[in-house]
C-alpha cells in the first residue's frame, strides 16, 4: 500500500518537524507575549467575520 | 595629467560599485516589480480611470512603505541565512509555523489562480486561447528553472522585471498634460472628499504594495542568491530601487487610464486594455502586454516562494542552485502548485470572480501575522546582534506595519461586505 506508506511518512515527517520547533527560540518578554495574545484576538475576530459572512450567505 | 588620472580613478571607483550592484542585485527588484502583478494592474488602472491623476501623490507615499518593510527581510535573510517560514517556526514553535506555513500556501495558490487570469485574458485580446496562454507559461517557468542555476533565473526574471517598463512610453503616447499632472497629483488631495468609496481605493492601493508572498519571497532570495551580511547596504539598495520602480510604473499606469479613460469604471486591466485599444491601439497594446507581464512575474515569484517555504521546513533540498534529480520535492511542488493553479482558470465556469474575492480575505489573515513576526525577528538580539532594528526603525516600522494591517483589514473586511464602504 503505497498510498498508506507515504501517509504514514508525512505523518512522521510532521511529528519530526513539531518536535523540532517545539520550543521558541526568540525571547519570549512581556512585548513578545503580548503581541502574540494580540494576534490570536486579531484571528479569532477574523474567524468569526468570515463564519458570520458564511452563515449570511448561507442564509 | 594629475586631472585625467583622478577622473579615471573616480570612474574606475563607480564602475566597481556597479558592478558590485549588478552582482548583489535581484530580490529586491524582482520582488518589488512582481509586486504589480496581474491583480496589482487592475487596482491602478481602476484608480486612474477614477480618480484621474489626483492621487498619484498618495502611491508615491507607498515608496517608503514598501522599502522599509521589504528592508527587514533582507538583513533577517542575510544575517539569519534562513526563510521567512523557517524564521517564524523557529522563533516561534510549531503553532505559529504551521498557520503561516499553511497559510501562505492557500493565499500564494489563489493569487496564483489570479495571475493566471490576468495572463489569460490579457492574450486573449490578441485571440490567443486561454488553453495556449497555460500551456505556455507552464512551459516558459519549467525552462526558467530547469537548468538549475539561481543566476540563471534570476536575470531571466530581470528581463520580465523590464518589459513592466512598457507603460512608461504608453503614458506618453497618450500626451498627458504635464502641467496637470503636477497640478493635481503631486498636492495631496481627496477627489470629491473624502467618502467610502474613495476609502476603498486607497485601501486597495496599499493591499496590492505589500502582500504575504513578498517578505517569504524575498527573505528565500537572499538565502537562496547567497547573500551575506557585507551585502545587507547593497541589498537594501536594490530593494529601494524595486520600490521605486514599482511606485514609477504604477504612476504612468494610472496616468495612462487617468488621461484617457478618466470616468469610466474599470473591473479589471484587460477591460481597461480593450478600452484603451479602441482610442489608440499601440497603447492597449502596450497595456494588454504590461498585463500579461505583470502575470507572469507574480505566478514566477509566487510559485517560488511556497516551494520554498516548503522545502525549508521539510528540510527538502530547496534551492534553484540544484537540479531537479537532487530538489524533486522542491522542483515537484514548484509545478504542482502552478499546474494545478493554471487548471483552474481552463475549467468551464469556474468562480474566478469569487477567488479574486477570496484572495484579500485570506491574505488579511496572514500579512499582519507575518508583519508582527517580522518586527519581533528583528528585535531579537540573539540572532540578529548588530543588525537589531534600531529605535528609529522600529518607530518607523511599527507605525508602517500598523497602518497596514489596519488598512488591509478594513480592506478585506470590505470585500466580505461591499456596501460598508459604500
Amino acid at each position: 500500500m503505497p498510498i498508506a506508506s507515504n501517509i504514514r511518512r508525512l505523518a512522521d515527517k510532521v511529528r519530526e518537524i513539531n518536535a523540532r520547533y517545539r520550543e521558541p527560540q526568540i525571547e519570549m518578554s512581556r512585548a513578545v507575549r503580548m503581541a502574540l495574545m494580540a494576534l490570536r484576538i486579531y484571528l479569532l475576530l477574523l474567524v468569526c467575520l468570515i463564519v458570520y459572512k458564511f452563515v449570511l450567505i448561507l442564509n | 595629467m594629475n586631472l585625467f588620472s583622478r577622473f579615471y580613478y573616480e570612474f574606475r571607483r563607480y564602475w566597481k560599485a556597479v558592478q558590485l550592484y549588478l552582482v548583489i542585485a535581484g530580490p529586491g527588484l524582482v520582488v518589488m516589480v512582481a509586486d504589480n502583478d496581474a491583480g496589482g494592474i487592475t487596482t491602478y488602472a481602476a484608480t486612474g480611470a477614477k480618480y484621474g491623476y489626483n492621487l498619484i501623490w498618495f502611491l508615491l507615499i507607498l515608496i517608503p512603505v514598501a522599502y522599509y518593510v521589504q528592508e527587514m527581510t533582507v538583513r533577517l535573510g542575510a544575517v539569519t541565512k534562513r526563510g521567512h517560514a523557517e524564521a517564524i517556526f523557529d522563533g516561534f514553535g510549531a503553532f505559529w509555523g504551521w498557520f503561516s506555513l499553511i497559510d501562505l500556501f492557500i493565499v500564494d495558490w489563489l493569487t496564483l489562480v489570479t495571475e493566471f487570469i490576468g495572463m489569460t485574458s490579457a492574450l486573449n485580446i490578441f485571440g490567443v486561447p486561454p488553453w495556449v496562454t497555460v500551456v505556455g507559461v507552464t512551459f516558459l517557468m519549467g525552462m526558467m528553472v530547469i537548468n538549475g542555476r539561481y543566476w540563471t533565473w534570476e536575470k531571466i526574471a530581470l528581463l520580465f522585471c523590464a518589459l513592466n517598463l512598457i507603460y512608461i512610453p504608453g503614458a506618453f503616447m497618450v500626451h498627458p498634460a504635464v502641467s496637470e499632472i503636477i497640478k493635481e497629483g503631486l498636492v495631496p488631495n481627496w477627489p470629491g472628499g473624502f467618502n467610502g468609496q474613495l476609502f476603498f481605493f486607497l485601501m486597495a492601493n496599499i493591499g496590492t504594495t505589500i502582500a504575504p508572498w513578498m517578505l517569504f519571497f524575498q527573505q528565500s532570495a537572499v538565502v537562496d542568491k547567497g547573500m551575506l551580511e557585507k551585502d545587507i547596504p547593497w541589498g537594501k539598495f536594490d530593494t529601494f530601487l524595486g520600490s521605486l520602480l514599482t511606485v514609477v510604473v504604477a504612476i504612468f499606469i494610472v496616468v495612462v487610464t487617468g488621461t484617457v479613460l478618466k470616468g469610466v469604471d474599470i473591473d479589471s486591466a484587460s477591460q481597461a486594455a480593450e478600452q484603451l485599444t479602441k482610442t489608440n491601439h499601440w497603447v492597449g497594446t502596450f497595456m494588454a502586454i504590461g498585463l500579461f507581464d505583470a502575470g507572469l512575474l507574480g505566478a514566477i515569484c509566487i510559485s517560488l516562494a511556497s516551494s520554498w517555504a516548503f522545502g525549508e521546513i521539510f528540510g527538502w533540498a530547496h534551492s534553484l542552485n540544484t537540479k531537479i534529480r537532487e530538489a524533486p520535492w522542491f522542483y515537484a511542488s514548484y509545478f504542482l502548485t502552478l499546474v494545478t493553479a493554471g487548471l483552474v482558470v481552463l475549467i468551464p465556469g469556474a468562480p474566478l470572480v469569487l477567488i479574486t474575492l477570496f484572495v484579500q480575505v485570506v491574505a488579511v489573515t496572514l500579512l499582519p501575522a507575518a508583519l508582527v513576526f517580522l518586527l519581533l525577528l528583528l528585535n531579537d538580539k540573539k540572532h540578529m546582534g548588530a543588525y537589531c532594528n534600531t529605535l528609529t526603525e522600529n518607530l518607523i516600522g511599527g507605525f508602517i506595519v500598523v497602518a497596514i494591517v489596519v488598512l488591509s483589514t478594513l480592506y478585506g473586511i470590505s470585500t466580505l461586505f461591499p456596501n460598508m464602504f459604500q
